[in-house]
């Protein structure tokens, strides 16, 4: 694009020749950047509404639940101690148990969304970047 | 075992192994580092580490000595109470993993102001998001700083002001050091080298522990609270009981709740780890990494915990310089048997737990002269005119000023409860960044108004609440001094928890809306073009080739 045509800068990092700078594709930071109304015109394209709604029909209700299920943890852990206390087996009790647990959805939360994220929301996001950037090349 | 009663093993062991990190960690850095003259290389290592590798880094970065001693030690005293502190830090990352880490990735460049001000004011938003910056990032400068000083007394026997101070100023020229010669890429370096190392000690320790006791963790339970029991009747009952700790102050533990899993995916050290990934994608993917090594070293550590408390016994613990801090070197020490093996275990979980406070005070460092640098000199100073070379260079000088900052400060700080330091920097991450950062990237109509009321709002309250705490003062009306406040005293308080989150973090969200709806300033178009490039990366920063 337009910045090509810049004067040669010392690079001491690449240590090339003047004359085989610049290299396009490393030094200008505007290529491939889209410009505001291709941005506009994706923000309205029935593509990105339905990655949105894709990511936030995920992550939202996700967050939600993970924040109520620690908070009933720590609110259960401070009022209800005799509840905590119940033991399950042995010298491990119900608190115990229900930490352990929290180890345990913290994972599993972190397994879904990576599967979520890697079947469900990169191929679309893929699309529509290559068609963003492409068109600005 | 009389040297015992001042500290634990040999010390010049201990110094030994700790001397070996250091110069194999130097070494590595200056292999590693490319000058890092250019912006991206020395703000990001070049963006160009793997998800796995960054997540590994992620882990040391978070993992303080803090969470090491201090968890361990929480659980070897007050058991399932140490337990339900260490969730926070973990169930907190499921905020940076579903709603923060791909959309920064995608839109900043360096830094957390990067983000913030993409669809506002720049000024007012940058200088807002810079100063909450350095102010998160120097209290948990503070709190490593203060612990380098603890840990010294531990464990290397030094309890002389005057060496604790020397320790201090070495630890503050080492940071210098690591990040001026090594930039972010070896800063990454130190910290991998440095959560590799403390994982396989606790899970070395952990192993150990849970094998004496058949892979019971219940006997191992029973074990600890039939020696607590045979010390003191009933302190061992305490262990497996919920409130023993945080019994006398429930509204404060729920504050600290709130902090802790707000706190993190807003706390400028950790957010500008995801730039130094190539794609959204792989900071997905550090995160996910970051997840399973940080829960799995918590789950160690509650072992760690139960197993101190059993095989050591809460008494001998007590008795040591560091008291609870000194759960986990103990452990390794007594394991073995607490003869030549044992010395030489300790001696290694010692040198652990120093690499990890250069590997966290690094990345800080080079948080906050990036802040300063790229946020302030740059953006502010310079109407963002100002070229790389020169940016670089202020962040590099701007390195050696907050590192002895950070000497004065921790030397004066040394004596501060670092539990309380490091909850600090939660609590105002949580309050001056998450609020702003989250309707950055999902409230369209949020704007520049909004923003910075939000940020300052949440940051002066934070700080107003604790300065008025119990923790930096007696309340009003009470007559006697309060031995555990920070000036103990000045009668002023009105504030009854150690922990403002239960109020700022809603300051700083309610904030954030009413300043938003007083003005009506927007921006469509830059906030399609950050909506678009958060969930796609069309437009996002590239790595850089090599």
């Amino acid at each position: 694009m337009a910045n090509h045509d810049l004067t040669p800068t010392d690079d001491p990092e690449r240590h090339l020749p003047p004359d085989h700078n610049p290299l396009p594709a490393l030094d200008d930071d505007q290529a491939g950047h889209p410009s505001a109304s291709a941005f506009q015109q994706v923000q309205a394209s029935p593509e990105f509404a339905e990655l949105r709604s894709r990511f936030r029909r995920f992550a939202f209700p996700m967050t939600a639940a993970f924040l109520v299920w620690y908070f009933a943890y720590v609110l259960l852990s401070t009022y209800a101690e005799s509840f905590m206390n119940i033991r399950v087996f042995g010298n491990v009790s119900l608190g115990i148990l229900l930490g352990l647990l929290q180890f345990v959805t913290t994972f599993l939360i972190t397994w879904l969304y990576i599967r979520h994220a890697n079947k469900n929301l990169d191929p679309l996001a893929a699309s529509l970047r290559d068609k963003l950037e492409g068109d600005a090349r | 075992m009389t040297a015992l009663q001042t500290t634990l093993g040999t010390p010049w062991l201990n110094i030994t192994i700790f001397a070996v990190f250091v110069m194999i960690t130097l070494v590595i850095v200056i292999r590693v580092s490319r000058g890092g003259r250019k912006g991206k290389e020395f703000y990001t290592g070049g963006a160009a580490f793997s998800g796995r590798q960054n997540g590994i880094a992620i882990a040391g970065d978070y993992l303080s000595a803090a969470s090491f001693l201090g968890i361990a030690g929480a659980v070897a005293f007050y058991g399932y109470d140490g337990l339900l502190y260490s969730i926070g830090f973990l169930v907190a990352w499921l905020v940076a993993l579903l709603l923060v880490a791909e959309p920064l990735r995608n839109t900043g460049k360096y830094t957390m102001a990067d983000v913030l001000s993409f669809r506002m004011q720049n000024k007012p938003v940058r200088t807002a998001a810079a100063i909450s910056t350095l102010a998160v990032s120097f209290f948990y400068l503070l709190a490593q700083m203060a612990g380098a000083g603890t840990l010294v007394a531990l464990l290397l026997g030094i309890s002389a002001d005057l060496a604790q101070m020397g320790v201090i100023a070495i630890v503050g020229l080492l940071m210098i050091a690591y990040v001026l010669i090594g930039g972010m890429k070896g800063t990454t370096w130190v910290q991998m080298i440095k959560a590799v190392l403390l994982i396989i000690g606790a899970g070395i320790l952990f192993f150990w522990v849970l094998g004496k006791f058949g892979f019971n963790l219940s006997d191992l339970m029973g074990a600890a609270a039939a020696k607590g029991n045979s010390e003191t009747a009933g302190a061992g009952d305490k262990l497996l009981h919920a409130m023993s700790k945080y019994g006398t102050n429930k509204l404060g533990f729920i504050s600290l709740s709130i902090a802790l899993v707000l706190g993190t995916a807003g706390l400028p050290h950790v957010l500008m780890r995801f730039y130094t990934v190539p794609t959204a994608k792989e900071a997905r993917r550090s995160v996910s990494w970051a997840i399973s090594l940080i829960g799995a070293f918590y789950l160690f550590t509650l072992v760690l915990g139960f197993g101190a408390a059993a095989i050591v016994g809460m008494k001998t613990i007590n008795s040591l310089p560091g008291k609870s801090n000194a759960a986990a070197p103990a452990l390794a020490f007594y394991l073995p048997g607490a003869g030549t093996a044992g010395t030489v275990f300790l001696a290694i979980i010692a040198g652990v737990a120093f690499a990890t406070i250069l590997a966290v005070v690094a990345g800080l460092a080079i948080t906050a002269s990036a802040s300063f640098a790229h946020d302030i000199y740059n953006a502010v100073i310079k109407d963002g005119k100002a070229d790389p070379t020169s940016e670089v260079k202020v962040a590099r000088a701007t390195v050696v000023v907050i590192g002895v900052l950070a000497i004065i400060g921790g030397i004066a700080a040394r004596s501060l409860n670092i539990a309380f330091l490091v909850s600090l920097a939660f609590a105002v991450a949580a309050s001056a960044n998450l609020p702003s950062i989250l309707f950055s990237l999902y409230w369209k109509r949020f704007n520049t108004r909004g923003s910075v009321w939000s940020i300052y709002g949440g940051l002066v309250s934070a700080l107003v609440l604790i300065f008025f705490s119990p923790a930096v003062m007696a309340p009003i009306g009470s007559t006697k001094p309060l031995a555990s406040a920070m000036l103990p005293n000045l009668h002023w308080g009105w504030f009854p928890l150690d922990n403002p989150a239960i109020i700022s973090v809603p300051v700083g969200f309610i904030l954030g809306v009413l300043g938003t709806l007083t003005s009506k300033e927007t921006n469509p178009e830059k906030q399609a073009e950050m909506e678009v490039r958060s969930l796609t990366g069309a437009g996002a920063e590239k790595a850089s080739i090599h």
